[in-house]
């Protein structure tokens, strides 16, 4: 029991330090590398109380692709470093730190009202209609609940991540000229009938092609 | 505390003992690749140091060794050395899972077939982290190449596991290879598996799909200010990742460790040689293909991914599992 909790605080201690670093670290590169060092290791901690199908799936999804992407957007938007002008007593008229300011102000109190709820109605685990059992694994169970109670939801779900892939890339997407594309279909359906023409070439005037 | 200490030295043996075995099979498999390359393009290969040349990889290595580590004065260092670290070692933990056979398996985890995807997915890191840390042009394309293909080839190979856990109605690898007793997955689902073959072409940035360090346009790509030793890791870290992509087709299509036929001649020899015979066979595939087919070009490779190998891949979902639920053969109820 020692060494299990010994690696709980190892794990979370990794996870609270990498977690301040991706704000305070100057380099935005590095940030969103402290923010993968987060990822695994809240998915270690997930793993350790048992939720092993929760943590690999973190693992596949956050640190497998979300991060990738974070990580190519920061790279080719080239803002390397910000130079500390963030904390820097001079002020550059920037308005993000009051946003931010507002942002993590509203976050903390909805962590408190989560938080005192679970203090105030400590019954709350115990109503859940789930019977969790060690005999199946957890993989069965969340399959089992997710495809049958919450079906509906589950698709609902995947519909709005769907509607969101497709707006992106309605809105990207420009339709640009003179691009030359291949076809393979064509390219291998291409006889020698069409692709060789026997001209009857006049003299001194030579052939025109592409007519 | 005294047990404490002997489980954790009985755990140290056994790594150890699947470890040492890896990064020697690793040293081999590059003079196996060489050799064969050099057989398909009728050349003799290496074939000078030790018998048949067997001893080549070591004398790479040693002379890997004593060469210096140079580290560009404009790069991040502390990247820089890291990036080979992490390809490195993600090469080596997810060998951790590979059934070798019954009951014998380093961890034998429920979520073996997603631990396997998720460190595989990892993978791109090593690339990453050294493309940009390196500061220079070649080894940034590189970078940003390796990562878009790795992760759209991802996607096809996700799916195709789920392809193979549909008949078999459990994420444990010893489960995936025990459902395959009776007939191997390569044959229900052949065109997965050959989706998966070349999608692992891709994943593990293997010639035709070697745009991360294509040499006429990249130099090396991601590799290309990395020298000695940490040159060396990203080979041997690619090299295991070939490997471990091998070994993940032969458990997950070439039924792992069991015996073709289940009489006489083939059932005494044990189930790791099987095993071994079957990474070998799907290596030696893929050495076939670096020495025969050109290089795609990076349209042509996305399109491959996302437009062919993606919707085919679903759709053979849908048929499998159809399939299973019409002729109520499906698992775990």
């Amino acid at each position: 029991m020692i060494a299990h909790s010994v690696f709980f605080y190892i794990f979370s201690l990794i996870a609270i330090i990498s977690a301040v670093m991706v704000t305070v670290s100057k380099n935005t590169v590095h940030s969103v590398f402290f923010l993968i060092l987060d990822f695994i290791s809240i998915s270690c901690l997930f793993i350790m109380i048992g939720a092993e199908f929760l943590g690999m799936i973190m693992l596949i999804v956050y640190v497998g692709a979300v991060a990738v992407l974070f990580l190519f957007v920061v790279m080719m938007l080239n803002v390397a470093e910000q130079k500390g002008q963030w904390f820097s007593s001079r002020w550059d008229g920037g308005t993000h730190i009051p946003i931010g300011l507002l942002v993590s102000l509203i976050i903390f109190f909805e962590l408190i009202i989560v938080i005192g709820g679970w203090k105030y109605k400590p019954d709350l685990l115990n109503s859940l209609s789930i019977n969790i059992s060690n005999e199946i694994t957890n993989t069965r169970s969340i399959g089992n609940v997710l495809y049958t109670d919450y079906i509906l939801l589950f698709q609902i779900s995947g519909m709005i991540l769907l509607v969101a892939m497709i707006g992106a890339i309605v809105l990207t997407y420009r339709e640009r000229a003179g691009v030359k594309r291949q076809s393979y279909v064509k390219q291998i359906s291409r006889e020698r009938d069409e692709g060789v023409d026997l001209v009857e070439a006049e003299r001194n005037k030579g052939v025109k092609i592409d007519a | 505390m005294d047990s404490y200490f002997s489980i954790l030295f009985t755990e140290v043996y056994k790594i150890l003992f699947l470890l040492v075995p890896v990064l020697v099979s690793v040293a081999m498999i590059v003079w196996l690749d060489r050799r064969v390359w050099a057989f398909v393009q009728k050349r003799r290969g290496p074939n000078v140091v030790g018998p048949f040349g067997l001893f080549q990889s070591l004398a790479d290595a040693l002379k890997y060794i004593f060469k210096e580590i140079i580290i560009p004065a404009s790069s991040n260092k502390l990247v820089f050395v890291l990036a080979p670290v992490v390809t490195m070692t993600l090469a080596l933990i997810s060998w951790a899972v590979i059934p070798f056979g019954e009951d014998f398996v380093l961890a034998d985890i429920n979520v073996g077939i997603l631990y396997l995807f998720a460190v595989s997915s990892l993978g791109v890191y090593g690339i990453i982290m050294g493309g940009w840390a390196s500061n220079s042009k070649y080894p940034f394309l590189g970078a940003i190449r390796s990562a878009a293909q790795m992760v759209s080839y991802e996607v096809s190979i996700g799916v195709i596991i789920i392809n193979v856990l549909l008949c078999v109605g459990s994420l444990n690898l010893s489960d995936i290879v025990m459902a395959q007793q009776n007939l191997w997955f390569v044959i229900p689902l052949f065109p997965m598996f050959v989706i998966f073959f070349i999608s692992a072409l891709a994943e593990t940035n293997r010639p035709p799909f070697d745009l991360p360090e294509a040499e006429a346009e990249l130099v090396a790509g991601y590799q290309t200010e990395y020298s000695g030793m940490m040159y060396a890791m990203f080979w041997l870290g690619e090299y295991a990742n070939i490997l471990l992509m091998c070994a993940m087709g032969a458990v997950l299509f070439l039924g792992g460790w069991l015996s073709p036929i289940d009489i006489f001649p083939f059932n005494v020899i044990p189930g790791p040689f099987w095993l071994i015979f079957k990474i070998l066979f799907l290596f030696i595939l893929f050495a076939l293909v670096k020495a025969t087919v050109p290089r795609y070009r990076y349209d042509q490779l996305m399109k491959l991914g996302w437009k062919i190998f993606l919707p085919f891949s679903l759709f053979y979902v849908v048929l499998t599992s159809s399939f299973l639920l019409y002729f109520d053969l499906l698992p775990g109820k």
